[in-house]
């Protein structure tokens, strides 16, 4: 195998997820990632990037995004507004002819790693429309009767937040991994990583803390890990006597953002 | 080779496709799984499920197939031949594991071990074999590589893939869990028919239509608008209020404003009634009778393109369904609560019940009345599979 990931420093990735990951570039699929908001779906594609040493590309889709605006978009406009200015080259249709992201991506010098970010936020006929694409890593601009074939089959990671089913036809050329949210040794361990220096009792107050709410099942919007980073550097910051932490939660705000969340965890700790 | 294993899935309702089926074999053929079945197991998994609402099904059937299988997982190859030579077996574990450093020692023993191993150990330790620690060889700790012994914290970093399976750890996703808010918001949102066959005003832009027309224009500006796509589903929504529904009010709750607060229907009426439609429903779940509407005004108002979601556990006692209710308006006793549901069902082309209730075994007291009305209409359990068919259903003609 040329590639494979084992992590990165500043990402934690579980063996499971790993595995995916290099499950997914030697067969050469799309890496379909779900996982509850905050479980760092997005920052899988950063992380693979950064370990293997290749630029990264980001497609974030939109509700209004088509699969067209990934391929290319040809400038009509433009040379209209040209031709009108008798600017010189309006002949050349290749000159308005401009790439999208998956164009980009097929088109560079080099492998590169694509995330196309919350696929699911688009409409139903969307992942369907990049089935051919994202196959044959090809597609054709009728215009300038070109074809855009990809040098070096990038490495695509897809994210979706599970707001729409996706279809079948798409799903079965997927390699799926839904990343677990994770458990406390593995929480410690990512925290380690986005903070140098932590004080001990600290972090462990602040873990407790943390999945004490969590394990509280009237709390609608959970908190999830950039929360609770948010959260200890707001308690480092402000150096709040650590005794107080599991007892009375400061800056409850950081980590709940419902009203009746946050009620209803107040309404505990005072009981 | 394992083809089996494609049969019992695809029995299972597992929509496998042959692709897939080969993508798996590449990866084999890849060395994918590196040869453990750990390995294997996550392979298949992600190859073949594409939902982390099937991930526990697929273990049961995982578990199913390969159950039996001799376990060949992170072991040290004396383990292994100790395995296939069952005779000496036991001497040969024991000499394997007195080289290995270990003395013969029932569980009691490790556990009583585990005691005094607690007590006397004061710092961390990771590596080695005699302390409480990760990575070791020691009895104890966890990440630990000990064939028998005590697993303290962490998680099972060298665990066979059967106990993977076995933990089941992915119960939470099953489709059929009784769900929560923002589930019921997606499980909506699957309730919308765009059309710009509105009556509004055209007033939205039409980017394509625009560069057309100034294209065949010669290139002087011609501006086009079209009319905004829209979704053109009404709702009108019952729900059962109080007594038995009491238990429910918390997931009734979720549903009431997952629905408000999906704001893509073009309208949404929210009326309530206790145990079954009878001659009123209320605008307020306290049901006072200054919240009172007729049922008749209903039917006349709300027409025939109404989607009708009817919520309630249909759980009551006979004569709540069958008897004709006296009506104060005009003094007479003229529907039972059976007859509306039937009037609802005969006026509404869509419309579906939504019962957070398990369908009561055969032959219950309650029981019945819920027969009666799963009889007269379509009946969904609340989850998020009950409410996707619902939702579905609602949208397709009958």
């Amino acid at each position: 195998m040329e590639n494979t990931f084992k992590g990165s420093k500043n990402y934690v990735a579980s063996p499971e997820l790993m595995n995916a990951v290099n499950i997914a570039m030697a067969l050469k699929k799309p890496l379909l990632i779900k996982g509850e908001p905050g479980t760092g779906k997005t920052m899988l594609a950063e992380a693979v990037a950064e370990a293997l040493g290749k630029k990264l590309i980001i497609w974030s889709v939109k509700s209004t995004t088509k699969a067209q605006d990934g391929l290319y978009v040809y400038d009509v406009v433009q040379r209209l507004y040209d031709s009108q200015f008798g600017t010189s080259g309006v002949d050349d249709i290749a000159k308005y002819i401009k790439l999208g992201k998956l164009g980009e991506a097929f088109s560079a010098d080099e492998q590169v790693v694509l995330l196309i970010d919350e696929v699911d936020k688009a409409d139903l006929e969307f992942p369907n429309d990049l089935l051919w694409e994202l196959d044959k890593m090809e597609f054709y601009i009728p215009e300038t009767k070109e074809t855009i074939k990809a040098k070096h089959r990038p490495i695509v990671i897809i994210t979706s937040n599970a707001e729409k089913e996706l279809p079948d036809a798409f799903l079965r050329r997927c390699i799926f991994h839904y990343i677990e949210f994770p458990d406390q040794q593995q929480m410690e361990k990512i925290i380690r990583v986005h903070f140098d220096h932590v004080d001990e009792t600290l972090l462990m107050q602040a873990m407790q803390a943390f999945y004490y709410i969590r394990s509280i099942d009237s709390v609608e919007k959970k908190p999830s890990t950039s929360e609770l980073v948010d959260w200890i550097r707001a308690l480092e910051l402000t150096g709040v006597d650590t005794s107080r932490i599991t007892k009375e939660i400061p800056f409850i705000g950081v980590l709940l953002k419902k009203d009746k969340d946050i009620s209803t965890v107040q309404r505990r700790l005072r009981r | 080779m394992f083809t089996g294993f494609f049969y019992l899935l695809r029995a299972h309702g597992f929509r496998v496709s042959l692709n897939e089926w080969m993508t798996l074999i590449e990866g084999l053929m890849l060395d994918l799984q590196h040869d453990s079945l750990t390995g294997f197991y996550e392979l298949c998994r992600a190859v073949l499920v594409k939902s982390e609402a099937d991930y526990d099904k697929f273990d049961q059937i995982f578990l199913e197939y390969f159950d039996g299988v001799p376990y060949q997982d992170e072991l040290p190859k004396e383990l292994m031949d100790w395995l296939n030579n069952p005779a000496a077996a036991m001497e040969e574990f024991r000499k394997f594991l007195r080289t290995q450093g270990y003395e013969e020692k029932s569980i009691e023993e490790i556990l009583k071990m585990f005691e005094e191993r607690l007590k006397e150990q004061t710092e961390e330790h990771n590596g080695g074999s005699y302390w409480i620690g990760t990575n070791g060889y020691s009895n104890f700790g966890n990440s630990g590589h000990s064939p028998q012994g005590i697993r303290v914290g962490g998680k099972s970093m060298y665990r066979r893939a059967f106990q993977v399976a076995g933990e089941r750890r992915f119960r939470d996703f099953r489709k059929d869990n009784v769900l929560d808010i923002r589930q019921f918001q997606m499980a909506f949102r699957l309730l919308r028919q765009y059309s710009e066959q509105t009556q509004e005003a055209k007033t939205e832009f039409d980017v394509d239509g625009t560069v057309r027309e100034t294209c065949d224009n010669a290139g002087t500006l011609s501006v086009c608008y079209k009319r905004p796509r829209k979704n053109t589903v009404k709702v009108l929504m019952l729900m059962d209020s109080g007594g038995s529904m009491e238990y429910y009010s918390n997931l009734c709750s979720m549903l009431f404003q997952a629905a408000r607060q999906s704001n893509h229907f073009k309208e949404l009426h929210v009326y309530y009634f206790h145990n079954c439609i009878y001659s009123s429903v209320y605008t307020d779940p306290r049901m006072y009778r200054e919240h009172a509407v007729p049922t008749d005004w209903i039917l006349q108002n709300f027409g025939n393109e109404y989607k009708v979601i009817l919520v309630g556990d249909a759980l009551m006692d006979m004569y709540e369904l069958m008897e004709k209710r006296y009506d104060y308006r005009t003094s007479e006793a003229k529907w039972s609560g059976l007859d509306q549901i039937k009037r609802f069902r005969e006026h509404y082309d869509h419309l579906i019940w939504l019962n957070p209730e398990e369908p009561p075994r055969w032959g219950g007291y309650w029981g019945e009345s819920y027969g009666y009305i799963a009889r007269a209409v379509d009946m969904y359990p609340l989850t998020v599979d009950g409410l996707e068919r619902g939702m579905k259903k609602l949208l397709v003609n009958r």
